[in-house]
């Protein structure tokens, strides 16, 4: 693990680094997969970039509206550059609204559009199982298999490398030619659907887990409902563009 | 292709789907771990968020002894600096403030000089500088900067009152708000 590395007087962050390398890589991939798809790959690009921005502004929001006393008293806090005063699930809310908005301002096609962000995303994952691996974060349960690894002081699952080697696997089914439904928005719903399905399978391995009643993990749950939700859209867009193929069918051989 | 074969391909489509479910749905029940409720499974001592602080007893700058794990039952703002370092300084007026604040509602600050990279004298012109009243103490043989593995000061803890990190910051400095922040966070945890 190599979360730091000291450049004179500067600490970088590598595990940021590797987040940022991931969101530059992945950005080129979805403007080609944009033109591939005949979107246009520049509003597309803005549109991740004005819902990242949003998702950051409104995680400072989330974090400030939970202590609003001391940011009333202290805006100029509100500029820190602390990734620790975020709120996740407030960041993601306005991020999927802007999101949404920009979607249907544009008059973007949904189904294509959401193509045109799976290998972007799929590649991303990858390089967050990286930043994990510099880090040291979402680390395995102790255990003693022969591949354990030596980590915060015990024996661990290297869950870090199963999840960055998952998420490969699921970057390649997306990428290549691999046998998979066929239907415009279904390689975004198929990347949804098998990332859910990793982390159903890898949180048991994992030391952080956050636990509810029933002993039942917290990630593992969302997981399982993500993608639970996502195999019902496969299945709804799946039959619904068959229902259109047999009426165009109809309506040119009557 | 013909319509009878697309519907048979999404029939296989759909099987794989509904059995991946199940596998999930099995496989859920069967990772559960019904003694673990809330908290992470491993609370082995790491400086690290979510492990629990690693143990240490020192001297202070008046010449008592402190000791983490004496300290339960408190919040606990363990900060490492060193008087040379620029950020610590410019942190260090915020954390007083703090303390100040918070003294009363069992909040500690616990400023860990790293004094084999330090000079007790300079120590002592920086406390009486910044009017400190926090406990100052002091690593003489950085046997405390090895055990928290730091990479670069300042460095500070944020424990909650069982003795688990909750938040760790590398570097600085540490505004008046973050700070604050992350103090009423623990306290709310505690309620």
């Amino acid at each position: 693990m190599y979360p730091y590395l000291r450049l004179g007087p500067f600490l970088l962050q590598l595990p940021l680094l590797a987040l940022l390398a991931g969101l530059y890589i992945g950005m080129s991939l979805v403007e080609r997969e944009s033109a591939r798809l005949k979107l246009n790959p520049s509003v597309i690009g803005n549109m991740i970039f004005y819902s990242l921005l949003a998702g950051l502004v409104g995680g400072r929001l989330g974090y400030a509206l939970e202590f609003p006393g001391l940011y009333s008293s202290n805006p100029l806090s509100l500029l820190a550059l602390t990734p620790s005063t975020l709120s996740p699930s407030m960041g993601l809310t306005v991020g999927l609204i802007t999101f949404v908005i920009f979607l249907q301002r544009n008059r973007l096609p949904l189904r294509p559009t959401l193509d045109a962000l799976a290998p972007g995303l799929a590649l991303f994952m990858v390089f967050t199982g990286l930043a994990h691996i510099l880090s040291g974060d979402a680390y395995g349960t102790p255990t003693s298999v022969p591949w354990a690894i030596r980590l915060w002081n015990d024996y661990r699952h290297p869950s870090q490398f199963y999840e960055t080697f998952s998420a490969l696997m699921i970057f390649l089914v997306i990428r290549e030619r691999f046998p998979k439904p066929e239907g415009a928005g279904l390689n975004f719903l198929l990347t949804v659907a098998l990332s859910s399905a990793s982390r159903v399978f890898l949180e048991s391995f994992r030391g952080d887990s956050i636990f509810w009643p029933g002993g039942f993990r917290e990630a593992q749950v969302i997981a399982l409902v993500i993608m639970a939700i996502s195999l019902y859209w496969m299945r709804k867009w799946m039959w619904l563009d068959s229902a259109s193929e047999v009426k165009s069918l109809k309506g040119v051989n009557p | 292709m013909t319509e009878s074969a697309s519907s048979s391909r999404k029939r296989r489509w759909e099987i794989i789907m509904a059995l991946s479910l199940a596998a999930g749905i099995l496989w859920t029940m069967f990772s559960r771990v019904p003694s673990a409720i809330g908290a992470p499974l491993s609370v082995a001592p790491s400086p690290r968020e979510g492990f629990l602080a690693p143990d240490f007893t020192l001297d202070t700058l008046d010449g008592n002894k402190v000791t983490l794990s004496g300290l339960r039952g408190k919040i606990v703002v363990v900060n490492l600096w060193a008087t040379w370092c620029l950020p610590c300084r410019q942190e260090t007026p915020a954390l007083e403030k703090a303390y100040e604040q918070y003294k009363d509602s069992g909040v500690v600050i616990l400023g860990v000089d790293l004094t084999n990279q330090d000079l007790v004298s300079d120590v002592e012109s920086f406390v009486q500088e910044f009017k400190l009243t926090y406990p100052i103490l002091l690593d003489r043989d950085g046997s405390v900067g090895y055990q928290y593995q730091i990479k670069g000061i300042p460095t500070t803890f944020f424990i909650n009152r069982v003795g688990i990190i909750r938040t760790m910051v590398v570097g600085g400095p540490m505004s008046e708000t973050f700070i604050r922040s992350k103090i009423e966070a623990l306290l709310k945890e505690s309620q």
